[in-house]
């Protein structure tokens, strides 16, 4: 069987290839990767399976639409090189994406063979090739047009600005990235687990981006070191582009939450990640000991797995996640939820916090939940979860995360009253060119959408990049 | 990399540190702070820019060895570096002409109180400064202190040095003497910021406290560093540090500091005990 020569049929009947994964029980105390990827062999197999349609219904589901039937057909052919710079072309992180893009919403979903047989498997192949030019050694920087003497901040080096001082770097434009913490990569260095994503390919990348020129200063927090204003008046900036998500963690809102040993998502993923306490002691910053213990996590989303598995990495006896509604509704990548039940974590559904109980010494000893069963279907059509009376029972744990999502940080609102926010405190902008109610001013991804993907943050960056490179040379869009 | 311009021990354990920061030295207002993180494993640490001079783009630090961070910090020379510095974070002090405004600092807490009197002072005040020690050799910014107050007061628990007692006696003294007090700032360790808001809380004096939670990113980021503030949730290094201190649940403070008192000594002995082995036989 090979590329040319491969009849519809035979393709049909090629079994979807799964990636080799390190064994749960042995992943389930280590931090290393759980997937390990393609082989050569498995990647050209499961790329035979693409139909090469006309028409490929695949690259609709994807948000930066990129050319999937050409680079897998690149990959079937074994030119896995070719295939990695295909995929460049519409996407500067596709190892990133290849890993944490939530497929089975996007281009899977719309892949033509979902509805009779299982998908290509467009996420595994496209972390293949981008993991082969990485591994290999033969990354090849893109080209940078001359420079046009444009200067352009980003705010923010999560993948909304990633990718957009990618493209405006390789436009000819003078690019500085200003990022609050002292590690650069947004919600991929300090909230994705290296256990999903490691930290390495994101530093990889950029790596890469600082060899184009694109300057980058850590440590500095646009609204406090430096405001909007003073970039474009007193730094000579022509345009800036806002990408700072959405880092402003929720509390549920209930008696006992400032009990110690509760946390939020964020400040617990924070403490591991990006301060690696796992590492504590030869890493200075602690985080509650959780060996032998028992940890819930209330919500159902990637943080809320992330946060769980890290929990059982941590050494939890049982790591739990408590929903409200049932599984079906729950808004974790589907591998998130199938790896986290593999390595043994409980699934509390139709649960809902009502309080945190502590001791004498407040530290936490368990949350008073309420369980809850599917009621009548809402506006929406979904079930609505309402409580069942009297079940009211206290599951005992000696730590929480409550991961229920984030606002907006209210820094640059403060500081520069004349950007348009919303009710919810996002950013207002123009869905076409991510341009802001403030001339020069464009935003793009979490601070835009509210908690949303890595792939739709990096759009909007680059839709941005595109809208500030007509504006500042001056060509119609 | 942040380089250390000068380091002096003001007294045993607390050290005067002047970084190179540029862009912080420039921005900063008084009652902002600055995250440090010393080395490449070190913790994110956060503390109050005591000064800067714009000109040189050097920013100072004062800092008492608690714990592992602080004493590694305060182990740094001039000519060292420090890895990363972040700032000037949190909003700064509310700061107008109150009248007759008291700004007291127990230990610690004069080196964050004193950039806030020195605002004070300029917006019009009369600043009456109260800096309280344990005892005489803990006695710091004594001068510095004198010069931006109108009256000036020092106060030692064991008596070896000014008023014999605690800053509250000495806050309780002077209101009993019938001047009236507009405005009371106190910055020191939890008992005292809360035995000083119950002192001015019967006569419904303003009084702001600064308050010292466990901090992570110190961005508004993480929630680490929430504090119960009229019982709501409020971010100390955003919405703070400095709060009411009549709507402040200081016991919640104090037991969230707790947190890692494990760890941190875990942290402290490994910390001392490389440092015996790098001493001189
Ligand atoms: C734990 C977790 C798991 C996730 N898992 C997935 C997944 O599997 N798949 C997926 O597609 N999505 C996932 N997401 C969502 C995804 O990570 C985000 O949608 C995406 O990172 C948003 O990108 P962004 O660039 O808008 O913001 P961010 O990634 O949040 O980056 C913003 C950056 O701006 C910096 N910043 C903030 N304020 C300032 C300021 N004032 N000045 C300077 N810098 C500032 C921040 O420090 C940060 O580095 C996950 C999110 C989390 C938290
Ligand atoms: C906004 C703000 C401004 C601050 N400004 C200064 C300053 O100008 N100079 C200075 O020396 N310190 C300041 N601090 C306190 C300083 O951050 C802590 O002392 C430091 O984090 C302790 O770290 P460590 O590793 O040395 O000690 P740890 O090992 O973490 O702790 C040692 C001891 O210190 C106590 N401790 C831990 N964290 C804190 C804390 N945040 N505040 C008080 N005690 C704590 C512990 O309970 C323990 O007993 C400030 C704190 C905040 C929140
Ligand atoms: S970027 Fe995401 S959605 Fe697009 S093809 Fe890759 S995995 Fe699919
Ligand atoms: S829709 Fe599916 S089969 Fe068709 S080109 Fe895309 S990946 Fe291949
Ligand atoms: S320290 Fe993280 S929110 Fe304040």
């Amino acid at each position: 069987m090979d590329a040319q020569s491969i009849t519809p049929k035979e393709r049909l009947a090629i079994p979807r290839q799964e990636m080799l994964s390190q064994d749960p029980v042995v992943r389930s105390h280590n931090f290393q990767e759980v997937n390990l990827g393609y082989t050569s062999e498995l990647a050209q197999k499961e790329a035979l399976r693409c139909l090469q349609c006309k028409d490929p219904a695949c690259i609709k589901g994807c948000p930066v639409n990129i050319k999937i039937d050409q680079f897998i057909k690149l990959i079937a052919e074994g030119d896995f090189l070719g295939a990695a710079r295909k995929i460049k072309e519409d996407n500067v992180l596709p190892a990133v994406c290849g890993r944490v893009c939530p497929q089975e919403d996007q281009c899977e979903k719309t892949c033509i063979l979902t509805k009779k047989y299982k998908s290509v498997a467009i996420g595994n192949l496209e972390r293949f090739a981008a993991d082969y030019e990485r591994e290999t050694g033969n990354v090849e920087l893109p080209s940078v047009l001359p420079p046009t003497g444009k200067k352009i901040a980003v705010i923010g080096s999560g993948p909304a600005g990633l990718s957009c001082a990618n493209d405006l770097v390789q436009l000819g434009h003078a690019v500085t990235v200003f990022e609050a913490l002292h590690e650069l990569g947004g919600v991929l260095m300090y909230g994705i687990p290296q256990f999903r994503l490691p930290k390495e390919i994101v530093q990889a990348e950029i790596e890469g981006m600082k060899k184009l020129g694109v300057i980058f200063i850590p440590n500095a927090v646009a609204g406090r070191s430096v405001t909007v204003d003073e970039l474009l008046k007193e730094e000579g900036f022509d345009a800036i582009f806002i990408g700072v998500g959405a880092g402003l963690p929720w509390f549920l809102g209930i008696p006992g939450e400032n009990l110690l040993g509760v946390y939020s998502a964020n400040e617990f993923l924070t403490r591991v990640n990006l301060m690696k306490s796992y590492q504590f002691p030869d890493n200075d910053t602690p985080v509650f000991n959780c060996k032998g213990k028992n940890v819930a996590v209330f919500g159902g989303g990637n943080t809320a797995m992330d946060a769980v598995r890290t929990a059982k990495r941590l050494g939890a006896e049982h790591a739990f996640i408590v929903y409200r509604r049932s599984e079906a509704e729950m808004p974790a990548r589907l591998e998130e939820v199938h790896h986290a039940k593999e390595e043994g974590i409980e699934f509390l559904m139709l649960m809902n916090p009502l309080e945190f109980i502590g001791n004498d010494e407040q530290w936490l000893t368990g949350a008073k939940c309420l369980r809850m069963e599917l009621g009548e279907p809402d506006d929406s059509g979904r079930r609505r979860p309402v409580p069942i009376k009297g079940s009211e029972f206290v599951l005992p744990v000696d730590m929480a995360v409550i991961s229920i999502g984030n606002g907006s940080n209210p820094l640059i609102k403060q500081t520069t009253p004349d950007i348009e926010v919303s009710k919810r405190d996002t950013i207002v902008v123009d869905i076409n060119t991510m341009a802001t109610s403030k001339e020069n001013v464009y935003a793009g991804g979490d601070i835009v959408t509210g908690g949303a993907t890595v792939i739709l943050a990096m759009g909007a960056g680059r839709t941005a990049a595109a809208a500030i490179h007509e504006k500042l040379m001056g060509k119609k869009g | 990399m942040y380089k250390i311009v000068s380091a002096i021990f003001l007294a045993e354990n607390i050290k005067k540190i002047e970084i190179e920061a540029p862009r912080i030295a420039k921005k900063r207002k008084a009652g902002q702070f600055v995250m440090i993180r010393v080395g490449d494993t070190s913790e994110r640490v956060p503390l109050t820019i005591a000064g800067s001079d714009p000109e040189k783009g050097t920013i100072t630090l004062i800092v008492q060895g608690m714990g592992k961070s602080t004493r590694e910090l305060n182990s740094k020379e001039a000519g060292d570096t420090i890895h990363d510095v972040v700032g000037p974070l949190g909003a700064p002090s509310h700061i107008e002409k109150f009248g007759t405004a008291v700004s007291i600092g127990g230990g610690l807490g004069a080196a964050i109180a004193y950039p806030t009197a020195v605002a004070l002072k300029e917006a019009g005040n009369y600043v009456i400064t109260i800096n309280g020690a344990r005892s005489k050799e803990l006695v710091i910014l004594e001068e510095e202190m004198k010069a931006v107050s109108d009256e000036a007061y020092i106060t030692t628990d064991d008596g070896s040095y000014g008023f014999h007692g605690f800053v509250t006696q000495k806050l309780q003294a002077l209101i009993d003497s019938g001047k009236k007090i507009d405005f009371v700032l106190a910055i020191g360790p939890i008992p005292m910021m809360r035995a000083v808001a119950e002192v001015t809380r019967p006569y419904k004096i303003k009084t702001v406290v600064s308050l010292n939670p466990i901090m992570v990113d110190g961005t508004g980021m993480c929630g680490g560093c929430r504090v119960s503030v009229d019982n709501q949730i409020k971010f100390a290094c955003v919405d703070g540090p400095e709060f009411d201190a009549h709507l402040v649940d200081f016991k919640n403070l104090s037991d969230r500091n707790k947190m890692y008192l494990t760890e941190e000594r875990q942290s402290a002995e490994a910390f001392a005990h490389q440092c015996n082995l790098h001493k001189p036989a």
